[in-house]
């Protein structure tokens, strides 16, 4: 199934598409890497954030300053936008990950409010809302790329990478320890989980790979402002993660295509667009709650199935715990 | 110049503190952060303006048939999205996302329906500003600041004093419990969504007056800045709420006379993450004993 994915994505660009349809995917691949890093926060860790938007904002001003003033490349920008983007993630989440809940929320929502406005006032490093221009195109052992086609391949190198290490995280001792916080924090405190490390390791690695996805666009587009990295940036980031699935890596991928596509494919409606899209996200929790692929497993097999905590019984059984 | 900014920070903080007690209230009995409030807030702001300007409804008739309005609409928003997510017992994260849809259907209906530019709130009356020693305060001001304390008294009233109170208090502590002793626990919460969002519209309205100006993204901010609020003085608790708005809004116009306007909405975030680490319940919240 993983293998066709691939095989088909990577066959994909030789069909020739046009350049419009490259740039959506491209956008969707991006959106993947954020999505899949705010899942490891939000869906495994659960732990609410919604600035996630930050952390793509100090990636991208990382490179687009890195690059327009000393003149380094992609290679050296992307790991240092998410290294730069990782330090900010500890930076809040040590003291703020004690935070449960709506005050958890509400921090991280000012945390990315509070970059979005020093981007726009610090006008000696990021030209506040005049944005910085003219950021080189993405340049790999010295061979610049020129089409959309080489972008492709380095945005789905790029998200490849992020899903293989998410996965790899999910599935091992670490991700037992997220997903254990994530059902009851202060059982798997008991269990012997040191839950803040284990938060903030979710917390920085998230904030890691956005930073990188924040290069790549800033190299992509060539030009950033703040007004690209809002408090709609976070939400759409969450959106992602929500309507995949929390907790989903097949869903996140879901999520971003529909997502990052629909407003595209609702062009046409012009004014109706924005209206369209609330609804759908409504219609959408309304529906299925859990996501479009949550709680859904892909075992062996390639064969779907329902796992427990999709179960109305499960959730009631929650429900009961939680309430009494 | 000190005590000027004050006013103007307490004026603005009597709006903030309207819209805080609306994510409190809904906070306190759901636990859940309600971001469809500050679109609340701005489709308040523009009924009013439409009943007074294409239907020519004197002032006071289009204000209170506003805050009906806004009012079901608050109801509405429960009933139509949330309702249906709390019967399926979903994750708390969906209802979120579904007022997160709300706010931007709403946003964008209002810029469909009315046009997207920044309109002119009528100066309904024009009341003069009081000099005192340099500083000045306008009349428009006291109404303001008179208004929110008179409504904030009667909501007191209505919760410590009558009995939808009682059962609204005894929903937000044991939602199962009040259902037992045989409260209505829906009609509670609708009415809860009734209060909010009527007290938004009051606040949406008077900003929208003080300011002669609604747009249709006026929400936004101001939804954000209440919900800092809410949560700055402890979410849940109303006092809380009202401390906080005010807190907020005099704070953020005194960082932005004397330190930079620019960081204006940065400050307010920056205050009350510092106020969440050293206390992180907010001002007024109790630290809640959790059970595994």
């Amino acid at each position: 199934m993983i293998t066709i994915l691939g095989l088909a994505l990577l066959v994909l660009p030789l069909a020739g598409l046009s350049s419009f349809a490259l740039r959506m995917f491209i956008m969707v691949g991006i959106y993947i890497i954020l999505g899949l890093s705010l899942n490891l926060i939000t869906g495994f860790t659960g732990q609410l954030s919604l600035g996630h938007a930050a952390f793509y904002a100090i990636g991208a001003y990382t490179s687009a300053i890195l690059s327009t003033r000393y003149g380094l490349g992609f290679g050296i920008t992307a790991p240092l936008s998410g290294l730069a983007a990782a330090f900010f993630g500890l930076l809040l989440g040590i003291p703020t990950l004690k935070l449960q809940g709506a005050y958890l929320a509400i921090v991280t929502l000012g945390f990315g409010e509070i970059v979005r406005i020093t981007a726009l006032n610090w006008m000696n490093l990021t030209r506040g809302p005049m944005g910085i221009p003219g950021i080189p195109s993405v340049s790999l052992f010295g061979y610049e790329l020129q089409s959309n086609i080489g972008y492709y391949y380095v945005i789905y190198g790029l998200a490849a990478v992020t899903l293989l290490v998410v996965f790899r995280i999910v599935n091992s001792r670490i991700g037992r320890a997220l997903m254990a916080i994530r059902e009851d924090e202060l059982a798997a405190q008991y269990m012997g989980v040191y839950t803040t490390n284990y938060k903030v390791l979710a917390f920085t690695i998230g904030a890691f790979f956005a930073g990188i996805a924040g290069s790549f666009y800033a190299h992509y587009v060539s030009y950033i402002d703040p007004q690209s990295f809002t408090f709609d940036e976070s939400i759409q980031i969450l959106s992602i993660v929500i309507l995949g699935g929390m907790g989903s890596i097949p869903g996140t991928i879901l999520g971003a295509s529909i997502l990052v596509t629909a407003p595209e494919m609702l062009r046409s409606l012009q004014d109706y667009r924005m209206v369209i899209y609330g609804l759908i996200l409504i219609l959408m929790m309304l529906i299925r709650p859990q996501g479009l692929l949550g709680g859904v497993r892909f075992g062996k097999g390639g064969k779907a199935k329902n796992d427990a905590s999709g179960s109305k019984e499960y959730n009631q059984a929650i429900w009961r715990a939680k309430s009494s | 110049m000190l005590l000027q900014q004050m006013i103007n920070g307490f004026t603005l903080g009597s709006a903030y503190a309207l819209t805080a007690i609306g994510y409190t209230m809904v906070f306190g009995i759901l636990e859940l952060v309600n971001f469809s409030h500050g679109a609340v807030y701005m489709f308040g702001a523009f009924i009013c303006l439409i009943l007074i300007t294409t239907f020519k409804i004197n002032f006071l008739m289009a204000f209170l048939l506003s805050l009906v309005i806004t009012g079901i609409l608050g109801m509405l928003v429960d009933k139509i999205c949330l309702y249906p997510l709390r019967m399926k017992n979903a994750p708390k994260v969906t209802s979120l996302i579904s007022t997160i849809g709300v706010s931007i259907f709403l946003q964008n209906l209002v810029m469909l329906l009315w046009g997207s530019e920044t309109k002119n709130f009528p100066m309904v009356f024009n009341l003069g500003t009081l000099n005192i020693k340099g500083f000045k305060l306008s009349y428009f001001q006291l109404v303001i600041m008179g208004t929110c304390i008179v409504l904030m008294i009667g909501l007191t009233l209505i919760i410590q004093r009558t009995k939808l109170g009682k059962a609204m208090r005894a929903t937000a502590q044991n939602m199962e419990a009040a259902k037992l002793m045989g409260i209505h626990v829906d009609q509670v919460i609708s009415f809860t969504f009734f209060l909010g969002a009527a007290l938004a519209a009051v606040a949406g309205i008077m900003i929208g007056m003080y300011y002669q100006t609604v747009d249709p993204m006026m929400g936004f901010m101001t939804g954000l800045k209440a919900f800092a609020a809410a949560v700055l003085g402890g979410i849940g608790v109303l006092p809380g709420a009202v401390i906080g708005g005010l807190l907020i809004g005099v704070l953020e116009t005194l960082a932005a006379g004397y330190i930079h306007a620019g960081y204006r909405d940065a400050i307010a975030f920056a205050i009350l993450i510092g106020v969440l680490l050293v206390r992180p319940v907010g001002l007024l919240g109790k630290p809640v004993q959790k059970k595994v």
